[in-house]
């Protein structure tokens, strides 16, 4: 491919022009990353350099398999074609610059037979890459696809930037493409060995309809796509972190950085321990300085793609809040925050310049947006240090200020009585067959039933507490709950940036359990389990009540009598928190499939990409400006794949499942059910049941026989409950 | 014992409801004698609201100064510790001018202070046994007041019934003389009307009002179309104004609009007097709370204790039934 | 503009269940959480707003004991520049002007241009800040729903009267107001600040401090006492309807249109 006579390419002048756009364009390049780079060194540290083996791998599965890509199929496909191509002529990018200097370079390891079998590569990934841009293009200017649609507030479209992107790309393909047709045309016509292009690629077809282009014209042409080449690849390069394409530099750092623990939430400051915590006077990110170098690698990194957004509830529902336009707006406001050219501007607040209240109030934390980004980037840490931010600065909505105030002082949202949160367990019926023990210091049992505010306060909801009783009791746990000495696991408290709140709770809170003795915990509440085992330390560890249900099914201790109403069909619910965060789908899955007569049918968006109800804790005080609920949407949904009983394994998704079955006006034809309380219902006392366990609890353990809807029989429908109010 | 005095509000030549119940509160602190009405303001509208008490009152002072044409507590505090005599008790109805004026009048007069009084629980030597509730009503409270120095003394708006007996023609008093000047701190410079809103629920024969247990915002949509279906109007608690679910023009209650319907259904409220105090005329109360010790109940004509929120909805829908069947 | 603001702290209404006690003669403290009165956050609230518009310092202050000092604290993690407990075994027993005749020697060691009080606190009494303005010789507006300062020697405010409309006045400095709830939107005030106030030192002010003849407060000086608390035997009340849900609807929608209702 290299060292053709016909052509005196490399002429004193040309070499210097060749030595000179390489030179400036780095220059350029390396001016506008370091601009780039300088605030990464002034921000807020992060701590991301640990364990490095398990974040090769992440970046082997996520950034070299791009892994998260085939979510969204022909857009999917698309990108791993440009990326897959992209890296392939690397090696020929690079070799194609040196040979404007030293005509006959080849790049080392690359001569003979890699040389031949890359050559073959690399000219079909030319043209994959082609035809991937020319289908990119047209589907982004003809069939516009819904999700990169941009809001009025938010600005211009961005179609042109995606298609002015893709254009570059195909010049420099076409470019030098044709510089090797060019060649290879010349050759063919002096009656030299023609260099391979291999058959059916993009420069092998240029080459055969060069054949007959006169040679004076190839010569100009060869020159010609050569400089065109050259100057758009540093164009190219200059333009890349300019804009949503600095993702294709920094992608590869992203994924390696990227968040390693699930439903974890940062530390209020990396490197300061709790302990030294007073010693920070403004918790949370008020202004761009307080970001993390991590985060603003993420603004840099966004692809604009719109998956996220695509997939966010609170967007879904008309809310203020877009994780993609928050991500583009930082970028923007990082970008004229250190300006290539000019001076730096700094501290101006965040919300109520590029941000609103709302927005950052608005998000649920369900995770859909970090479970979707084929980059990794995190969205909760950076809502979270907003909202820490705002309650620094006393910056709170009224509706929220009060069960705030009721959590420090009672230790709940609800303002309830301490004393009377074991209340649930008096229930006149469930107290005769059931008695559930409080842990008062004396060791005594195993297992903990950390209840948590909802369940214990709630009039509804505290039928699935009992529920939960009566299984653990019915495989023989050694159980007690913590009473009046439980406080709100404080899981969203922490979500809501009230972190000294949070710790406050913690700290209560694993005292009691350490005092209890116990060895291990469950809970029926998926936001308490997350706290348990992700925000809380040194406690036992956690389960939820439907990997308990799972496991004794497999072993046989629960068995299933058949549903009386055959005709109900079913359908799961993931609960954000225990689905998503924790990524437990299967067990409440395979609970519902072995209860005899059960139909159940999938929701479109279920497991990992199941839509959240509306959220918990804080969340149902807070008063959002949306369009419609969530709890609406996803109860349509259920009704769309044909089901007529939604089951969940999550109190908050009950409340706003059964607030929504309302507002939508699907009462009689849609109900939900605990998956605690179904398999309550549903568990067999049968023969097998000896005397002795007659004895006990479990056969009088009687499911709660009570009025409800026509739909299910025997579903305890106690209509009266707790919401935002006194 | 000391004299009494009914300090009287009026707007327009009207006497203020509170005027009669002043006389029955007066009349049982001390049942041997007559209270004194007194009044101040300016011009034909303070002489017709004077001649309305005169069939209520043996004795109306008056104070007339242009400077009182517009009722300022201020001054009026002013001119009533230049006429009243040592060691009175002074009647003022406890509602924004009353809690404006007794106060500092007390100090004023030297005497004791004791507001909000809804019952007289007798009177031994010089101390005045008054009922008074605290914690937002949720308990009563028995107080003692010593009036051996007189006192002042804040009634609760319809805590006191008003009593028809035998008409007396009272005398009225020209006191302005004794009165003088009076300038103070505080200038009135106007009076800003609420916003109407787009419904006046003043003119509603029936009324769907509801309080905080409507829960949020969303579900007003529950009480406007049981409304709709009866052809009332959706009123409300002053929770549900704080809480920006409803505007003010919708608010019922004493600092909120007054109200005269024939039907009121109080749904999710309380019962708070300052709500109550918005309801006149005695309409017929049906009440729909789930708290059964709600203190409405107290003061409803017919109670309910349900869910509001599923309560109203079927509601609705029987209203519709028996419209369609009607309308065959 | 100095302010000062008088302060009260009070059983939480929302977070509590006021019940009477065995005894029948109080109410049940036991169990109770306290807070600010309510309109007196309000107030605090307010007076920061003032100062961050036209300078000055916020002086919170309340009557009480240790226990109170906690609100004290509260309100300056909120802003207040500075907290003051008056305290003296002397005050204890005070009725309304006895309070209020504690808070104007407070005030007249001092220089204030306006004192803020919240229009009521739990026993409904709404009376310190008229008999405070009173003994001052200062004016006074209560229910104040709005403030605009217009220069150093007046305010413009604006009354909450009968049917939701608004009585606008205007005011000589230095004055008393009493302050409605609703006039804003209080800051909230996060566990952090509380901590980091925890150690701060607050001032005390007693009899002597203050100049005050002790005879003239406290118990024996009160004209006005509680005696009791009591719930009172209820009436005959509504007529309960006890059906079913239905007839219930029936039965209403029978009273509503007997009773001239339905069009």
């Amino acid at each position: 491919m290299v060292g053709i006579q016909f052509v005196t390419l490399w002429s004193v002048a040309a070499r210097i022009v060749f030595v000179l756009i390489p030179l400036v364009g780095i220059a350029c390049f390396s001016y506008i990353v370091a601009n780039r780079f300088v605030p990464l060194l002034r921000a807020q540290r992060d701590l991301r350099f640990d364990r490095p083996l398990l974040r090769l791998w992440r970046v082997l599965k996520f950034w070299l398999a791009q892994w998260k890509q085939p979510r969204y199929l022909l857009a999917g496909v698309l990108h791993i074609v440009l990326f897959a191509g992209f890296l392939v002529l690397l090696v020929h990018s690079f070799s194609l610059v040196m040979i404007g200097i030293f005509e006959h370079f080849v790049m080392p390891g690359f001569s003979g037979r890699v040389g031949d079998v890359y050559s073959v590569l690399k000219d079909y990934a030319a043209t994959l890459v082609f035809l991937s841009v020319v289908i990119a293009a047209i589907r982004r200017a003809v069939f516009k696809p819904a999700r990169y649609a941009v809001p009025e507030k938010y600005g211009k479209d961005h179609t042109a930037e995606a298609v002015f992107i893709l254009s570059l790309i195909a010049t420099l393909i076409v470019a030098d493409s044709l510089f090797e047709a060019s060649e290879a045309a010349a050759q063919a016509q002096l009656g030299q060995p023609v260099d391979f292009l291999a058959a059916l690629s993009l420069p092998w077809f240029l080459k055969n309809v060069l054949l007959s282009v006169p040679l004076r014209a190839l010569r100009s042409l060869h020159f010609g796509a050569y400089l065109v080449h050259e100057v758009t690849f540093f164009a190219f390069l200059c333009v890349l972190p300019l804009g949503k394409h600095f993702h294709v530099i920094t992608s590869l750092l992203n994924v390696y950085f990227a968040k390693l623990d699930r439903g974890t939430l940062k530390p209020v400051r990396w490197g300061v321990s709790e302990d030294h915590l007073d010693q920070v006077k403004s918790f949370g990110v008020k202004t761009f300085e307080d970001f993390t170098w991590k985060h603003i690698l993420d603004f840099y990194s966004c692809a604009d793609c719109g998956r996220c957004s695509d997939n966010c509830p609170a967007n879904a529902v008309g809310r203020p809040l877009s994780p993609r336009f928050l991500t583009l707006k930082a970028r923007d406001c990082a970008f004229q925050h250190s300006p290539i050219f000019g001076a730096p501007s700094n501290g101006t607040p965040l919300v109520g310049s590029i941000y609103s209240e709302d927005e950052i109030w608005s998000c649920t934390t369900c995770g859909a947006c970090e479970e979707e980004c084929p980059l990794l980037q995190e969205y909760i840490d950076k809502i979270v240090d907003l909202r820490r931010g705002l309650i620094d600065d006393g910056n709170v909505p009224q509706s929220l200020q009060k069960p705030l105030k009721a959590l420090e002082s009672r230790g709940n949202p609800y303002g309830k009585m301490e004393k009377k949160k074991g209340d649930w367990t008096k229930a006149k019926e469930f107290q005769q067959t059931c008695n559930v023990r409080v842990l008062n210091g004396n060791g005594g049992a195993d297992t903990l039933y950390f209840v948590d505010s909802i369940t214990a306060y709630d009039d509804r909801m505290q039928s699935i507490g009992r529920a939960t009783a009566k299984i653990l009791n019915h495989v023989g746990e050694n159980f007690g709950i913590l009473g009046a000495a439980e406080k709100d696991s404080g899981h969203e408290v922490r979500r809501f940036g009230e972190e000294t709140l949070f710790m406050a709770l913690r700290d209560h809170n694993v005292e009691a359990i350490k005092a209890s003795g116990v060895k291990r915990i469950v809970t029926a509440d998926p936001h308490a389990f997350n706290a348990l085992k992700h925000d809380y330390k040194d406690v036992p560890p956690v389960e939820h009540i439907s990997q308990v249900i799972a496991r004794e099914v497999k072993s046989g201790k629960i068995k299933f009598d058949p549903l009386e109403k055959a005709d109900n069909v079913y359908t799961y619910h993931d609960p954000c928190y225990l689905g998503r965060h924790n990524k437990i789908y299967d067990d409440p899955r395979d609970v519902l499939d072995a209860i005899p007569g059960l139909k159940r049918v999938e929701m479109s968006r279920s497991r990992d990409r199941s839509f959240c109800c509306g959220g918990g804790g804080l969340m149902l005080f807070y008063e959002p400006k949306e369009d419609e609920r969530m709890g609406v949407k996803r109860v349509r949904m259920a009704a769309e794949a044909g089901a007529n009983v939604i089951v969940t394994a999550c109190p908050f998704c009950m409340v706003n499942i059964e607030d929504a079955i309302k507002v939508a006006g699907m009462e009689g034809k849609m109900t939900a059910i605990d998956l605690a309380e179904l398999v309550d219902q549903q568990i067999a006392h049968g023969a097998d049941v000896t005397a002795k366990s007659l004895l006990n609890n479990s056969l009088s353990c009687h499911p709660e026989q009570s009025e409800g809807s026509a739909v299910l029989a025997g579903t305890a429908t106690d209509s009266s409950s707790l919401r935002a109010s006194e | 014992m000391a004299r009494i005095f009914a300090y009287i509000a009026h707007k327009g030549g009207v006497v203020d409801d509170s005027a009669f119940e002043l006389a029955a509160a007066a009349r049982k602190i001390d049942p041997t004698a007559s209270p004194t009405a007194i009044l101040a303001g300016w011009g034909a509208d303070l002489d017709a609201a004077c001649k309305n008490l005169s069939a209520s009152y043996p004795e109306i002072w008056k104070i007339a100064n242009e400077g009182l044409a517009y009722p300022n507590a201020e001054l009026i505090r002013k001119g009533l510790t230049k006429v009243l005599p040592n060691n009175s008790i002074v009647l003022v109805a406890h509602e924004h001018f009353g809690i404006d004026l007794a106060p500092g009048l007390s100090i004023k007069l030297n005497s004791a202070f004791v507001s909000d009084v809804l019952d007289i629980a007798g009177v031994e030597n010089a101390s005045l046994n008054v009922v008074r509730q605290e914690f937002g009503g949720q308990v009563s409270a028995h107080v003692q007041c010593d009036i051996s120095s007189g006192a002042v003394i804040t009634i609760r708006p319809g805590a006191f019934k008003m009593q028809n007996g035998a008409p007396i023609h009272g005398t009225v008093i020209d006191k302005s003389a004794d009165v003088g000047a009076l300038t103070a701190g505080r200038r009135y410079l106007e009076t800003v009307v609420a916003e109407a809103g787009d419904v006046d629920i003043t003119k509603h024969n029936i009324l769907v009002s509801i309080g905080r247990g409507i829960q949020e915002k969303e579900n007003v949509a529950i009480a406007q179309e049981l409304a709709d279906a009866l052809g009332a109007a959706v009123g409300c608690s002053r929770p549900v104004v704080d809480a920006k679910w409803m505007e003010k023009s919708r608010q019922v209650g004493s600092s909120g609009k007054t109200v005269k319907p024939k039907v009121y259904l109080a749904c999710g409220i309380s019962g708070a007097f300052q709500h109550l105090a918005g309801i006149k005329g005695s309409p017929f109360l049906i009440a729909i709370n789930k708290n059964p010790k709600a203190p409405i109940f107290q003061v409803a004509d017919v109670g309910i204790v349900d869910d509001l929120l599923e309560f109203l909805p079927e509601l609705t829908a029987k209203v519709h039934e028996m419209r369609t069947v009607a309308a065959k | 503009m100095e302010i000062l603001v008088c302060v009260r702290r009070v059983p939480d209404t929302s977070e509590n269940e006021i019940e009477l006690n065995s005894a029948g003669n109080d109410i049940e403290r036991d169990d109770l959480v306290y807070s600010i009165n309510e309109p007196d956050n309000y107030a605090v609230e307010e007076a920061l707003q003032i100062v961050a518009r036209v300078g000055g310092n916020v002086t919170v202050a309340t009557v009480g004991g240790e226990d109170d000092e906690e609100i004290l604290r509260r309100e300056m993690a909120m802003g207040a520049n500075h907290g003051v407990l008056i305290t003296d075994e002397a005050f204890g027993g005070s009725d309304g002007k006895g309070i209020a005749t504690i808070l104007r020697a407070f005030v007249q060691k001092g220089s204030y241009d306006l004192i803020l009080t919240g229009v009521q606190a739990e026993d409904g009494g709404a009376q310190v800040g008229g008999m405070l303005a009173a003994l001052l010789d200062y004016p006074f507006a209560s229910l104040v729903n709005s403030i605009e300062v217009l220069d150093g020697k007046k305010l413009k405010i604006g009354r909450e009267i009968e049917g939701g409309n608004k009585e606008i006045s205007e005011i000589d400095l230095p004055c008393v107001l009493s302050i409605q709830t609703g006039i804003n939107e209080p800051r909230y005030v996060g566990m952090k600040g509380i901590r980091q106030v925890a150690s701060i030192s607050i001032p005390t002010f007693g009899v002597s401090k203050l100049g005050l003849d002790p005879s003239a407060v406290g118990e024996a000086a009160a004209k006005v006492k509680r005696v009791d608390y009591f719930i009172p035997a209820l009436g005959k009340g509504a007529e309960i309807l006890h059906g079913s849900r239905e007839e219930n609807i029936d039965k209403v929608l029978e009273l509503v249109a007997a009773k001239g209702g339905l069009k």
